[in-house]
């Protein structure tokens, strides 16, 4: 950065520069007079860079954020929440807006996190649901259109296969929930 | 099963203390999770909370674990009510504050606590007793699991469970233990102490989360990251800070014996003293004088059989506790009487301090 460090907190010059070391990682903030004593930074006692790391980097105005705009929508499409809105709340609309404003989450992750990527726990039933159904749609306007393009000998692959699917006796998601046992890709991707 | 008869069921904060508990009074973990394809809960509008609400309140209530359990919209609770579960550790502030739209399903034995539309659309809980880690998080585990067959979750393979604030992203885990911290708070070092568990990634707070105090020497720390490490992995890490923590303390504590026990008899024997007369009693400074005998009592002063008794008086002593014995809308004067006249009965038969065990060596 050319430019002189601003404040990661309200962007005035700042001129109490920090480096601390939180999960075995390397932090710098940088701050000015004024938000360096509201946080305590002067009293060495209670201060934890990690907390004001988090604080910062959810400020998307500060100094080395992302600019809102040149990353992703305006608007999230599933519930209208804007990059405004966050900066307001510091929480989003729904978990579509994770996908919308990707640009504005992955810098967040860095400083807030461990890591950027999701170790652990999986709700394999829920997504095997989910991919059931998404299987279910696809070979039924697979279908749809092999007839309509007097297709038939894949039509009657793909009737066959949506039978399968629907027979209550198969491993179905859909309909024996609670005692199927796991198996296919999202089960062995488990890190438990 | 009603709100009344569940409070007045013994719980397991309230009625399973052992010496087990002497430095982790508690454990929890509670898990973030939102349903896939609806607004988190402070973004929804009201009808879509309603239908949220329905819904986790079904699924939820059908599940093992909430066979017999309170299931309520929180609108349906009285201020009282809410408060007392607040105190329990049960339900958080911000969901009690809400007006429409959030619901609680808590289980009878009171280890289990569900909030719906509190920050996220769910939020699972788990709470045992003494330093219990692992034994909470395969409970909150399963439930878990049970709860997802019956809900979509919304996950994403990178980012994990999909919160509303990203600081809860990944394994949407936040596991924390209440510890009782005396000796580390009246040798000074509670400072040095948080500097270093910060240090490690993990949080210290006061006794009701953020921006709570920490009367009574209660404190409870916790993980502040939940993406790129498993559940195991973080548990592991947070076991091993509270079982250093737990050595400092103790540390602490032999320290503070060597070089002047008759100075830290003296604070213990004057709090039972003040626990045994007084006629006015603020909820700060019955929590500081209990947390003193609470100290006598792992130093072997008092019996081990009175622990019961203390570690329960500390959970009710809390004013909405008082209030609810009072019957009434008390002021604070009265519920300070209360609470003082409460004390001096229990303690009326509570076993003298024996300092003699310490004065031979």
């Amino acid at each position: 950065m050319a430019s002189p460090l601003k404040c990661d907190l309200c962007g005035k010059p700042a001129t109490v520069h920090l480096t601390q070391i939180v999960n075995s990682k390397m932090h710098k903030v940088d701050l000015c007079e004024a938000c360096a004593q509201a946080k305590g930074v002067t009293d060495p006692g209670g201060f934890s860079l990690a907390d004001l790391l988090l604080k910062a980097s959810m400020n998307p105005d500060a100094a080395g954020a992302v600019e809102i705009g040149a990353h992703g929508a305006a608007a999230c499409p599933a519930c209208a929440f804007t990059p405004g809105d966050f900066k307001k709340h510091g929480r989003f609309g729904c978990p579509q807006c994770y996908r919308t404003f990707a640009g504005m989450v992955s810098p967040m992750l860095d400083s807030m996190h461990k890591g950027t990527r999701h170790v652990g726990k999986v709700p394999h039933k829920a997504l095997e649901r989910r991919s059931f159904h998404e299987r279910l749609t696809e070979l039924e306007s697979g279908l749809a259109a092999a007839i309509k393009a007097e297709r038939y000998e894949d039509a009657a692959r793909l009737r066959d296969e949506l039978h399968s699917m629907r027979q209550p006796a198969a491993a179905n998601p859909a309909t024996a929930i609670a005692s199927v046992p796991l198996s296919g890709p999202a089960a062995s991707s488990s890190a438990r | 099963m009603k709100i009344s008869a569940l409070l007045a069921t013994p719980s397991e904060l309230t009625d399973t203390a052992s010496s087990k508990c002497a430095v982790v009074l508690m454990t929890r973990i509670r898990l973030a999770r939102n349903l896939a394809g609806h607004s988190f809960p402070g973004w929804a509008k009201e009808p879509q909370r309603e239908d949220i609400l329905a819904r986790c309140r079904e699924a939820v209530g059908a599940t093992s674990a909430m066979k017999r359990s309170v299931n309520s919209p929180v609108a349906d609770l009285s201020d009282l009510d809410k408060q007392i579960l607040v105190e329990r550790h049960l339900i958080s502030r911000e969901l009690s504050g809400t007006k429409r739209g959030a619901g609680l399903i808590i289980n009878r034995d009171q280890t289990c606590s569900v909030m719906i539309n509190e920050e996220d659309h769910l939020r699972i809980q788990v709470l045992r007793a003494g330093f219990q880690l692992k034994k909470a998080w395969s409970q909150i585990d399963a439930i878990d699991s049970e709860i997802e067959e019956r809900l979509d979750y919304a996950f994403d393979p990178e980012l994990g469970y999909l919160t509303a604030c990203p600081t809860n992203l990944g394994t949407g885990m936040r596991a924390s233990a209440m510890m009782h911290l005396p000796a580390l708070v009246i040798s000074s070092q509670m400072e040095k102490v948080v500097r270093a568990v910060n240090q490690l990634g993990m949080v210290v707070r006061g006794l009701f989360g953020e921006g709570s105090d920490a009367s009574g020497s209660i404190f409870q720390i916790s993980n502040q990251t939940t993406l790129g490490e498993s559940e195991e992995a973080i548990l592991k890490r947070l076991g091993s800070v509270l079982q250093s923590i737990v050595e400092h303390e103790l540390n602490a504590r032999e320290k503070l014996l060597d070089a002047d026990a008759g100075k830290l008899f003296d604070k213990i024997g004057r709090a039972f003293g003040i626990l045994q007369n007084c006629h006015q009693l603020t909820s700060s400074e019955a929590m500081n004088l209990l947390s003193l005998l609470r100290l006598g009592i792992d130093l072997g002063l008092f019996p081990e059989g009175s622990r019961a008794v203390t570690d329960r008086l500390l959970i009710e002593a809390q004013p909405g506790h008082i209030q609810a014995v009072g019957g009434q809308d008390l002021e604070s004067a009265k519920r300070d009487a209360l609470r003082a006249e409460r004390m001096r009965q229990e303690f009326s038969t509570f076993a003298r301090p024996d300092f003699s065990l310490h004065h031979k060596t």
